[in-house]
């Protein structure tokens, strides 16, 4: 009687131990699963909830006026880094034209490594949703702001903060369910 | 054929090699300290990529940056990498630091193995216990070797 109890109980440790590699197969799944679904291009910003890096640069309309992000403090504000040479940033363009027609704080256009003339021909073309155009001929503050990809979005609060980046085109789904709950947040719409 | 062979061989040697500008360095020193630099730092657009490797327009940019704050600047190089750190975060950083948001990264491996272990000399020890059981079962196979022995002594001893 006792060797038959013996014989059970060595038979169950030998399931769980069978069990273990469908369990570590299970864990690993749930995590490619999840990893399906996350872009790795974005990256996440160190720079959210951290003062908007300093910029002097030219008015792409009136390159005599020195731009910086002092100029846009008080109210929260968007910046949009964008370039002719962006294909992206023309599929997102419509989406950014209809953000600055919704919006009563300013939407800023950052022309990043791109030659002026080709900039404002681009607007020309496809129209000019900004309230405001910055060259950022050298790309310097692009890297300050940790710009890696055109175009991306930074939401930038009354107190000269960043709250929000989106890389890549942004869409209407993107506006719509999380920039404007975080200007919402911010108190501007 | 030669020739051709040699243009070839050239070509191949020609792309890989100039992924990085060539720059001028005072010393060889700096020129490894900058290489070995550029090496750590991670490409954002190319992400399996370092600045070293990559030759994307934003490691052009990255790896002037990294020149113009190391020998112009007279940054140190934990100067010029916590510069890349607090721009673009961790990501930048080839070999990830130990912290908590990613003690599971660096541990996991650890415990993948020491678990891995314990598996293992659970198996062996149970496959003990086993062959002691196929000790038990030697004995009963004798046992029943000795039956069949003797029934067979029975059969011989029967009368055809």
């Amino acid at each position: 009687m006792h060797s038959v109890s013996g014989h059970t109980h060595e038979r169950g440790v030998g399931r769980i131990t069978f069990l273990i590699p469908l369990l570590v197969c299970v864990v690993i799944g749930v995590f490619l699963y999840r990893g399906l679904s996350l872009n790795p291009r974005e990256v996440p910003s160190p720079l959210i909830g951290k003062a908007a890096p300093e910029f002097k640069l030219p008015s792409l309309h009136q390159p005599d006026t020195i731009l910086s992000p002092a100029s846009f403090a008080g109210k929260p504000w968007i910046l949009n880094v964008w370039a002719s040479w962006c294909v992206a940033c023309r599929q997102e363009h419509p989406v950014v034209t209809n953000l600055a027609q919704r919006v009563d704080i300013p939407v800023i256009g950052l022309d990043y490594k791109d030659q002026p003339e080709d900039g404002k021909a681009w607007l020309t073309q496809f129209g000019d949703p900004y309230d405001a155009s910055i060259v950022d001929l050298e790309g310097n503050a692009g890297l300050d702001w940790g710009v890696y990809g055109v175009p991306e979005t930074f939401l930038i609060d009354a107190n000269g903060v960043i709250q929000f980046k989106h890389i890549g085109p942004l869409t209407s789904d993107i506006v719509e369910t999380r920039l404007m709950s975080k200007l919402a947040e911010l108190g501007g719409s | 054929m030669k020739r051709l062979l040699l243009v070839i061989t050239l070509s191949l040697w020609a792309s890989s090699a100039f992924a990085v500008e060539a720059r001028d360095f005072d010393t060889e020193a700096d020129a490894q300290r900058y290489y070995k630099l550029i090496a750590r730092l991670r490409c954002l657009v190319c992400q399996n990529q370092s600045l070293a490797d990559s030759n994307a327009d934003l490691a052009r940019d990255m790896r002037d940056k990294t020149f113009e704050l190391m020998f112009e600047k007279e940054s140190s190089d934990d100067d010029i990498v916590n510069f890349m750190l607090e721009r673009y975060g961790d990501f930048v950083l080839y070999r990830p630091p130990f912290k908590a948001t990613t003690v599971a990264l660096w541990l996991a491996p650890a415990i993948a193995l020491i678990l891995g272990l314990v598996l293992v000399a659970r198996l062996a020890a149970s496959s003990t216990g086993q062959s002691s059981r196929a000790q038990v079962e030697d004995e009963k196979l004798a046992a029943a070797r000795r039956l069949l022995n003797d029934s067979e002594r029975v059969d011989r001893d029967q009368p055809r």
